[in-house]
């Protein structure tokens, strides 16, 4: 396929390749460590859920102990495992115990791996069918009402308050929205644990709980029974705790997961080795539940300017897609991220938002690509902002962008109400629909602006592959290449629960789940 | 309706600033657009229920242009309609902190010219409030709604402690660098205890003798520079302040500062 950019194809093979070496190289560096959210996520699957007196959940104090004890490195499921066979209890009732202090892992006899094996296999083999189940079902649900063509109109709900986004999400669900996500409260990302139950508080949204899940996933199969509709369910992925936030998703069936293998580490300060570890687990559940992911790409450009710095977007999407692939998640699952964030000042500024959502539309051809709407120059003027919105669905639609975020008119004023969701729908599906096929019908000017925009963005992208496959990932997010921000190897947060495998350590859950969609 | 206005004008039409009213297309006309939404069905009902809501704001012969459903007990309204109140515009004082924001760039060029240094400034959430939207929307290098943040700026070396820091671990923290400027964040509190925190910073740093050391600063949706001042700060930042505001108050209050002890 040629497309309508002409873009030198081995360019794209060379940078491709690159982000392949990247990738190749930090999971030699994957596979030889553990976190403690990986461990707490082992806990998790199998079966461990619940809090102690004080409301600390008892996957953490599983893990704190095998921390406390230094013997993380192990792996929970063989100290559980272990547990199991010297006390006939399940992996519940041994958490129990250890949170009612009647019971150390450090003093367990460890057994046998076969013998471990033989004990975990039915819990194993019981989470792999919910989730399969789960997978099944959404599939039956797109099988009676069929998938939407076209952009998924996709909105956030962010009271607070989970009982109100209900509310919210079930409006707009039926104003149109095909996929809701629920915002996660200021600062959830720096816990190094998930709150448990229902939640009616947060800042700027509620936390990611297992129970919130639930609540919303039920809440919109409900809705979307008498839409006829299948309402996707998002959530965030990110943070702390990426693996056990994919678990609780992948249980409660979740469909899309903000879930970027840098995020965390650029904007929220996670240390680089525990953010590339956890990614890993994370995604290899991701792809194992058919869950879309979307990275982060479009949070380049709220620091750093897009006209400028528009091929660090595209060099990260191309190693998102290789990490990604690592983790068994095939292009159909990847929203690989990017933005409409260029300066409404700037001279030809839409031609450039055009080019680079066409590039990304050619290069990535099977990707469900996630589109995010102006926000860096939102100004409180909201009749602009219906504007600066309007434009960003007309590329949307010309461009074949899949996981289209609604821009709110209200965005840097407030989270949105009621009618700012419904005025974004109704903007969205008047563009979509008098556009419908305008993007088939254009063709662009031969060695035009908007071609040669995309060659420079392509070949600057490629340069920097090359450049990052020298350095190595570890050394180019030190020196500050993404978003201008530099951040120290063993800096940020979270590097103490990082540990070297030990040779008998083992993870039961990655290789059934590694395999792709559970069928 | 034909949307023309063949009304002949009813109000006076001069200018009067003790009686300062909107102004649509007619001095004094006091024209205002507004809309919201009601928790009820879309019918007429719901317009009247809209349309009596308007004149309760005040909005007197209020027009409901236009009338939607969001979902089944959810209707959003947009009414124009002309508001009879007035305020005096004579009589109002506002106390701010800095009239003429720089921006990123004159602030980095005001420092090497004027200061000629590096500048430190440290910041947190402080006490029970957990959350650091508000310190992060100011220091952060993302910014906030395309606003940098100060981590950002050149010349700026900023350091953000995160939340419910306590104010002797940030104080603490302050002296350790040597900072020029401590800002404080109260995002959202409840019972009004983000005065109490405010206030006990203060009374630390008096104890300890350095309150005149540092340029102290607070900021959060319920603070006002007026707030500020009166709890013994140096400056306050309600909503819709960024950093290049916080910045150009440290900035200009240090080379203040540094004149006046030439002087």
């Amino acid at each position: 396929m040629t497309g309508k950019l002409h873009l030198n194809q081995d360019l794209v093979n060379q940078a491709r390749k690159s982000a392949r070496h990247v990738a190749d190289d930090v999971q030699v560096f994957i596979d030889r460590h553990t976190t403690a959210t990986v461990e707490r996520t082992v806990c998790r699957l199998l079966g461990i859920d619940g809090v102690n007196e004080v409301d600390v959940p008892l996957p953490n104090v599983v893990v704190d102990q095998l921390m406390e004890r230094g013997i993380l490195r192990g792996g929970a499921a063989l100290y559980i495992g272990s547990a199991m066979k010297e006390t006939g209890l399940t992996p519940q009732q041994i958490a129990k115990e250890i949170a009612a202090v009647r019971l150390d892992l450090a003093k367990v006899r460890i057994a046998g791996r076969e013998e471990i094996d033989g004990l975990l296999a039915p819990i194993v083999n019981n989470t792999l069918a919910r989730i399969r189940g789960n997978v099944q079902k959404r599939q039956a649900y797109l099988d009676r009402f069929g998938d939407k063509e076209g952009p998924y109109l996709y909105v956030i709900v962010a009271t607070g308050n989970i009982h109100e986004d209900i509310i919210q999400a079930v409006a707009a669900a039926k104003q149109g929205a095909d996929i809701i996500a629920v915002i996660r409260t200021t600062g959830q990302s720096l816990l190094d644990y998930v709150p448990y139950g229902a939640t009616k508080e947060g800042f700027g949204g509620t936390y990611a709980t297992q129970e919130n899940f639930r609540l919303m996933r039920k809440a919109l199969d409900e809705v979307g029974e008498t839409l006829g509709r299948y309402i996707r369910l998002c959530n965030y992925c990110s943070g702390l705790c990426m693996p056990e936030i994919a678990a609780m998703g992948a249980l409660e069936r979740l469909d899309v997961m903000l879930n970027d293998a840098l995020y965390g580490i650029l904007f929220r300060d996670i240390n680089m080795q525990r953010t590339i570890i956890d990614q890993y687990f994370s995604r290899v559940i991701n792809s194992y539940a058919g869950v879309i992911i979307n990275t982060g790409e479009d949070n380049y450009l709220t620091t750093a300017d897009a006209v400028e710095e528009a091929h660090t977007v595209l060099a990260s999407q191309f190693l998102n897609e290789q990490l990604a692939l690592k983790a068994g998640l095939r292009e159909a699952q990847q929203g690989l991220g990017h933005a409409f964030e260029i300066s409404p000042d700037q001279e030809d500024g839409f031609l450039m938002e055009l080019a680079q959502a066409q590039m990304a539309r050619e290069i990535f051809t099977k990707a469900p690509l996630k589109y995010m709407p102006p926000t860096k120059f939102m100004t409180g003027d909201i009749f602009k902002g219906n504007v600066q919105d309007a434009l960003f669905n007309m590329v949307s639609i010309m461009t074949g962008q899949k996981l289209h975020l609604l821009g709110m008119l209200t965005e840097a004023i407030h989270t949105p109400f009621m009618s700012d969701r419904a005025l974004a729908i109704e903007n969205a599906q008047y563009i979509f629909n008098t556009m419908k096929h305008l993007g088939e019908e254009l063709a662009f000017k031969e060695g035009g602006r908007i071609q040669r925009r995309a060659a420079a963005v392509l070949q600057k992208a490629t340069t920097l592959l090359e450049e990052i496959e020298k350095l190595g990932l570890f050394a180019t997010l030190e020196k500050g290449i993404f978003a201008e921000i530099k951040r120290p190897k063993d800096g940020g947060k979270g590097l103490a629960g990082v540990v070297e495998k030990a040779p008998e350590y083992f993870n039961p859950f990655i290789e059934p789940m590694k395999g792709g969609i559970a069928q | 309706m034909s949307g023309y206005n063949l009304h002949k004008v009813e109000f006076d039409t001069t200018l009067d600033l003790r009686r300062l009213k909107p102004y649509g297309d007619a001095m004094n006309d006091g024209k205002v657009q507004v809309s919201f939404t009601l928790p009820v069905k879309n019918d007429e009902r719901g317009e009247e229920a809209a349309r009596q809501y308007a004149k309760k704001m005040g909005i007197t012969e209020p027009n409901v242009a236009c009338r939607k459903p969001l979902d089944a007990a959810f209707t959003f309204y947009i009414v124009y309609g002309g508001c009879s109140h007035a305020v005096d515009y004579e009589s109002i004082q506002v106390v701010t902190v800095t009239d003429d924001t720089m921006d990123m760039h004159a602030i980095e060029q005001y420092i090497r010219d004027s200061i000629a240094r590096d500048i430190v400034v440290v910041g947190a959430s402080t006490g029970t409030d957990a959350h650091t939207v508000g310190i992060d929307a100011i220091m952060n290098r993302k910014g906030f709604a395309g606003h940098y943040g100060l981590e950002r700026y050149d010349m700026i070396e900023a350091l953000n402690m995160g939340s419910q820091v306590p104010n002797e671990v940030l104080l603490a923290k302050a002296r350790e660098m040597k900072a020029d400027a401590i800002l404080i964040s109260q995002t959202v509190t409840q019972k009004d205890i983000h005065i109490q925190n405010l206030v006990e910073m203060v009374e630390l740093m008096e104890a300890e003798g350095v309150r005149d050391q540092f340029i102290l600063c607070c900021g959060g949706a319920r603070i006002t520079h007026e707030l500020a001042k009166e709890l013994g700060y140096d400056a306050g930042f309600g909503a819709g302040k960024f950093a290049e505001d916080v910045a150009t108050f440290i900035v200009t209050e240090i080379n203040r500062r540094n004149t006046a002890k030439l002087a």
